[in-house]
């Protein structure tokens, strides 16, 4: 499955990002590479083998339910772009 | 004019009865000054890991077990992604591909409404806009302590066929969640929140229509109107031959009405992914039987105990168990003593009476109420100054023995004093006297009532008319 500029566009949008058409086309190249190159697994035969949820061999790492002081506001807000007296502050989004 | 066909599936949200986070140690605590509960993991900084809450997994399993769910023993998290300044890392993590709970059932008056999955997810953040609405401010000011709060997401089929249904479900499952002890399932808090997927169909056509989701719903009362609203609203549109847009909805409590909330159209893609932060649960028997066992009364073992053991007639018991909150409390009032049958009365005359429009909390403690029903069975004071006693303790607390002194309820048991006050008021009153013996029996309540108002109210009735029947035939 080969992806288009016009995926590109829309990938784009909803991350949020500005790609120039030159940018578009360079990122669609990359992207196929990757694709065919994961494609070569698709050869395999996998029936039998479970789906893996984890690349790593672990389960069931847990924290108690147990409170534990986070951060003061101050230490929050330190390094927010844009701040009222207690909270972040962005632009507002319909 | 086409008749349709209602269709309507319900997506509940409730927060998990945790002390902390979903994956950190931040508290769930309701009402905290603004991201005063936040910390680097649930602010999404660069370089943190979540961990997953263990008690929130079994809260997960608990309430799918309420439900009637098949537990999964391997569940995930995945990422769902989405930009909008109420989630700090711009996706959420839910469960998407493998959820804990599938394939459980409800049911309500002669039905069975299926639940599609229940899955374990993060809540987002708060808004605070600065302006008076979100359409007039400048800016908005995310509060972050709800942010990765634990919640489930319950998904039932496309089941429900009316509003009524809807909103039997939605009582039936708050009830579930509450006997299960997972939530406080609050609706005007938000512990408890309800969005509604809605189409209609013509009668008899067997493929879905075109839906709307509708959000915003605080109430089980809005969940009724809104849906009575779209029910009108799609109708007129498929009337004119029209399509009903497959679109997100906010329903305006004031208005009575639901109104279209513009959103992108590319919302919806939400590009889920595993989580690689976050490690499978897989719930072995052992575990899983644990979680069964800690699991408590459900309704229907409740219903039985409260027959077979306390008496009650299924009436009175169904009455009950219907409302976890008095249900728990009628056990209290009884594990401190009282008689279980004149408890139930209690709680289902003057109780419920005094509660209505303000449902959520008892202001009394079971082992006051199991005084006073304790004072009125031995006759210490009558029936009625009991009630009196009861709205007080409602009103301003207290305890019961406390009010009855400082009220004066004691009821006059003492022969001499009744005994006068009972020929005081023969003496004065000749006529109905006269009556009384002329054979109009009537003309004792009259005089009862003499008795009673020269007392205050307060002689043992069934003294008084046992001396007053005396005194007559004499
Ligand atoms: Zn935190």
């Amino acid at each position: 499955m080969a992806i288009s500029e016009k995926d590109i566009a829309y990938i784009a949008e909803l991350s949020e990002l500005e790609l120039t058409s030159e940018e578009a086309v360079q990122y669609a190249g990359s992207l196929n590479s990757i694709i065919d190159y994961m494609a070569q697994l698709q050869e395999l035969d996998t029936s039998g083998v479970e789906p893996t949820t984890h690349v790593l061999q672990l389960q069931n790492v847990f924290r108690e339910d147990v409170v534990k002081p986070g951060l003061s506001r101050e230490e929050a807000l330190r390094n927010a772009p844009n701040r009222t007296k207690t909270s972040f502050k962005v632009p507002k989004i319909l | 004019m086409a008749r349709y066909e209602t269709v309507i599936g319900l997506e509940f949200h409730a927060e998990l009865k945790t002390k902390s986070k979903l994956f950190c140690p931040c508290p769930t605590e309701f009402g905290g000054e603004p991201n005063t509960h936040v910390c680097p993991v649930c602010l999404g900084l660069p370089g943190v890991l979540p961990v997953l809450n263990k008690h929130a997994v079994e809260l997960a399993v608990k309430a799918g077990l309420a439900l009637n769910c098949d537990i999964q023993r391997v569940s995930k998290f995945d990422r769902k992604n989405y930009f909008y300044p109420d989630l700090p890392k711009a996706y959420q993590v839910t469960q998407f591909a493998l959820p804990i709970c599938r394939d459980g059932y409800v049911n309500i008056s002669g039905k069975q409404i299926r639940i599609n999955r229940i899955h374990l997810e993060e809540d987002a953040g708060k808004l605070i806009h600065s302006g008076e609405s979100i359409l007039d401010s400048g800016f908005s000011m995310p509060d972050y302590n709800r942010a990765a709060v634990p919640l489930i997401e319950i998904v039932t089929e496309p089941d429900i066929r009316s509003a009524q249904e809807a909103r039997e479900l939605a009582e039936r499952l708050k009830s579930l969640l509450e006997y299960a002890g997972v939530s406080d399932v609050r609706m005007e808090q938000g512990s408890l929140r309800c969005d509604v997927n809605i189409s209609l169909r013509p009668e008899g056509q067997t493929e879905f229509g075109i839906r709307a989701e509708i959000k915003n719903l605080n109430s089980f009362r809005a969940i009724e109107r809104a849906i009575e609203y779209e029910e009108k609203r799609q109708a007129a549109i498929l009337d004119e031959g029209g399509r009903v847009i497959q679109e997100t909805r906010t329903w305006d409590d004031g208005k009575g009405i639901t109104l279209s909330m513009r959103s992108k159209e590319n919302a919806h893609d939400y590009r889920y992914f595993p989580e690689p932060d976050l490690v499978p649960t897989v719930i072995d028997d052992i575990w899983m039987n644990e979680i069964r066992q800690s699991l408590p009364e459900m309704p229907e073992a409740r219903k039985h105990r409260l027959m077979t053991e306390c008496g009650l007639s299924e009436y009175d018991t169904n009455r009950i168990v219907e409302t976890p909150m008095l249900a728990f409390f009628f056990d209290e009032v009884i594990e401190a003593g009282a008689d279980a049958k004149l408890t139930a009365n209690w709680i289902l005359g003057d109780i419920s009476r005094l509660l209505t429009g303000n449902e959520d909390k008892l202001p009394i403690k079971a082992s006051d109420l199991a005084v006073l029903i304790e004072q009125v069975k031995s006759g210490a004071i009558n029936h009625s100054s009991g009630k009196l006693v009861l709205e007080e303790m409602f009103m301003h607390g207290g305890c019961p023995l406390e009010i009855i002194k400082t009220r004066g309820f004691a009821q006059i048991s003492d022969a001499s004093a009744l005994q006068e006050a009972v020929l005081k008021v023969v003496e004065a009153n000749p006529e109905p006297v006269a009556d009384y013996k002329a054979g109009k029996k009537k003309a004792m309540g009259f005089l009862l009532g003499q008795i009673m108002k020269a007392t205050g109210g307060q002689a043992n009735p069934q003294m008084v008319r046992e001396m007053l029947e005396k005194a007559l035939d004499a």
